[in-house]
């Protein structure tokens, strides 16, 4: 994008004043370069998104920001039910509630690389992943019902997970407010054999080594030290989620014309949130949260039993599990008065800074986990939540590197072997059923997510903790 | 001259599909044979029959319906289609999709299609009379 369209505030700080229909400035936190590689459609989505009914104080733009469905991925925007605010489900996305769980493993690198071929087999055998592959567990209508409710918190009910994990996971585990009523019978089955499964595209398990340390103080909170393994997963809730989002997306796009809340892109669908429409979405949002918590709980599950095949001794503690495609009530402080909104993040993380009430205690002092996936060749970032992050945008953060090129133009540069060949030469090995997926994620296609992070950290959302290299991918 | 065909086009993130044919209905196919082929390049055996209808107040929103019915197709059977038939009458679309069980060797799919999406969303028909049917799909 070219700098002049906007307000230069400081080094990562560019501001697009409100003109036209627009309520409320657009802010977009990144670098110089990072704003000229993005996409002219970020500035146009941000500025979309400021016309919404009840938006407060911003449209924001994380740093990793790429082009997406109404609102950018990278978006962050806040509405106030009692001055007309919206709910909308492009959002929150299709993929509601993706999101990046990160265990702890007590291993250090030296313990798995010895037996990291057979490792990535047992990984790749026991976790299904891609299309076609099956789960193991099948809900009937009850446990289906339970399940959107429960959450992570069902899934340990289960045996698929443990205790200690709940106070881990945002909402200890269980989202409050889930209707599973209000998810329609095609969401339902959608999902009847999907749990603990995978999925593809940017979904992957990855077991990492700390490579770098930035914060020796949060990260011997978060239990993080130099050559520690520890495993990553990323993904949401599955075809349930994407079913939510299809439905609710055409019917608010009636619902909004409905409300007399001109559109600029139907994607930005959306309705009052006291309005039934939104109030169904709502329900139905929340309950496919769930369904991602419960997803990964789950997943987490199989890890845990693939790992104490390996390493009998071995105790995967779970670090966090943050959502970043979602729609939270959280109360935040707007010109010096505390206010309950409702925050859209689209492909960005919630970033708790220190003392936040809703964290653990063993975390509270520091602030929350921010988990930050790269690419399968660049490695991932551990940030945590920075106080500023507050009034900077409604304690969020980016979500991890963005893409830079199209899977397009990533099948046109890259060969899926050569890749995995690459990879493999640097210690790090990709199983995937297919080459075409992996050139289509190859690393090349990604943002450099150290540019995106440290962009993050100079604009006061989250502070640098932990760089992690992969060794092990697992993609659908 | 009016020809049946399929292409993709780029998105940042995700991908579209585009058909082209003489007819709205011959375009949807063609639409249709794009989804697919996001998953894999294999020729699909177009050996099992599946049928779906959907209705749409204009021809963009039952595009996206259509979609939207074959990628739930694909995600509740495991199944990939390689033979489309489509009859559109008003604002109803009856669609007949011919595939077979997903075989991950053999397809080696390389993502899932999570749900069609508004994003350069157009069916409409160029000078020479050819139409066009295209949107953006999230993987």
């Amino acid at each position: 994008m070219d700098t002049n369209r906007f307000t230069r505030v400081d080094d990562t700080t560019w501001r697009i004043e409100p003109r036209g229909a627009m309520r409320v400035p657009a802010i977009i936190y990144a670098d110089e370069k990072l704003i000229r590689d993005m996409d002219d459609k970020v500035h146009e989505q941000a500025t979309n998104v400021a016309t919404l009914p009840g938006i407060v104080q911003a449209s924001y733009v994380m740093p990793d920001a790429h082009w997406g469905y109404g609102f950018p991925i990278g978006g962050v925007a806040a509405f106030d039910s009692d001055k007309g605010g919206i709910v909308s489900a492009g959002g929150v996305g299709f993929d509601i509630s993706c999101g990046v769980r990160t265990m702890l493993t007590g291993l250090k690198v030296s313990d798995v690389v010895p037996l990291q071929r057979s490792l990535a087999d047992s990984l790749y055998c026991q976790i299904p992943a891609g299309v076609g592959s099956r789960g193991a567990i099948t809900l009937d209508a009850i446990d289906m019902d339970a399940m959107l409710v429960g959450g992570a918190a069902w899934a340990v009910e289960q045996g698929w997970g443990e205790a200690r994990d709940l106070e881990r996971i945002e909402e200890n585990g269980k989202m409050a407010g889930a209707r599973p009523d209000y998810v329609s019978e095609r969401a339902k089955e959608r999902q009847r054999r999907e749990m603990g499964t995978l999925g593809s595209g940017n979904h992957y398990l990855e077991v990492q080594t700390v490579a770098e340390i930035f914060d020796e103080k949060a990260a011997e909170v978060f239990g993080l030290t130099i050559d520690d393994v520890v495993v990553t997963i990323h993904c949401g809730s599955r075809g349930l989620g994407h079913q939510i989002g299809t439905e609710f997306l055409k019917e608010m796009a009636v619902a909004a014309k409905a409300s007399g809340i001109d559109l600029l892109d139907r994607e930005l669908a959306c309705a009052p949130i006291n309005s039934e429409v939104g109030q169904r979405y709502l329900g139905a949002m929340r309950a496919a949260i769930n369904c991602a918590l419960a997803n990964r709980e789950i997943l987490g599950h199989y890890t845990r039993r693939v790992f104490a095949h390996f390493f009998p001794k071995c105790d995967l503690a779970l670090l966090f599990d943050v959502s970043h495609n979602t729609c939270k009530v959280e109360r935040h402080a707007v010109d010096g008065r505390q206010r309950e909104l409702f925050v859209h993040r689209k492909g960005a993380t919630r970033a708790f800074g220190p003392g936040h009430p809703s964290l653990p205690d063993a975390l509270r002092a520091v602030g929350q986990p921010v988990l930050i996936g790269g690419s399968m060749g660049t490695g991932s970032y551990i940030l945590v939540g920075e106080a500023t992050a507050e009034s900077k945008a409604f304690a969020s953060a980016c979500h991890g590197a963005g893409r830079a090129l199209s899977r397009h133009a990533a099948l046109k540069q890259w060969s899926g072997r050569k890749v995995v060949d690459e990879l493999a030469e640097r210690g790090i090995l990709i199983k995937s059923p297919s080459l075409r997926g992996v050139a289509e994620e190859a690393p090349g296609a990604y943002k450099d997510v150290s540019a995106v992070v440290a962009a993050a950290e100079k604009a006061g959302l989250a502070r640098r903790v932990a760089r992690l290299r992969p060794l092990i991918c697992i993609k659908g | 001259m009016n020809r049946a065909a399929w292409e993709h086009f780029p998105h940042e993130a995700d991908v579209g599909v585009r058909g082209f044919g003489a007819t709205p209905a011959e375009a949807f196919e063609q639409a249709a044979l794009a989804l697919t082929a996001v998953v894999t390049h294999t020729e699909i055996k177009a050996v099992i029959p599946i049928q779906v209808s959907c209705e749409a107040p204009d021809l963009e929103l039952l595009f996206v319906d259509w979609l939207n019915a074959v990628i739930y197709e694909m995600a509740i059977r495991k199944m990939l289609f390689g033979r489309f038939a489509v009859t559109i009458e008003g604002t109803r679309l009856k669609g007949r999709l011919w595939g077979e069980c997903v075989d991950v060797t053999r397809h080696a799919p390389a993502c899932e299609p999570k749900g069609a999406t508004y994003t350069a969303l157009k069916v409409g028909q160029d000078a020479e009379g050819q139409w066009s049917a295209g949107c953006v799909v999230d993987v």
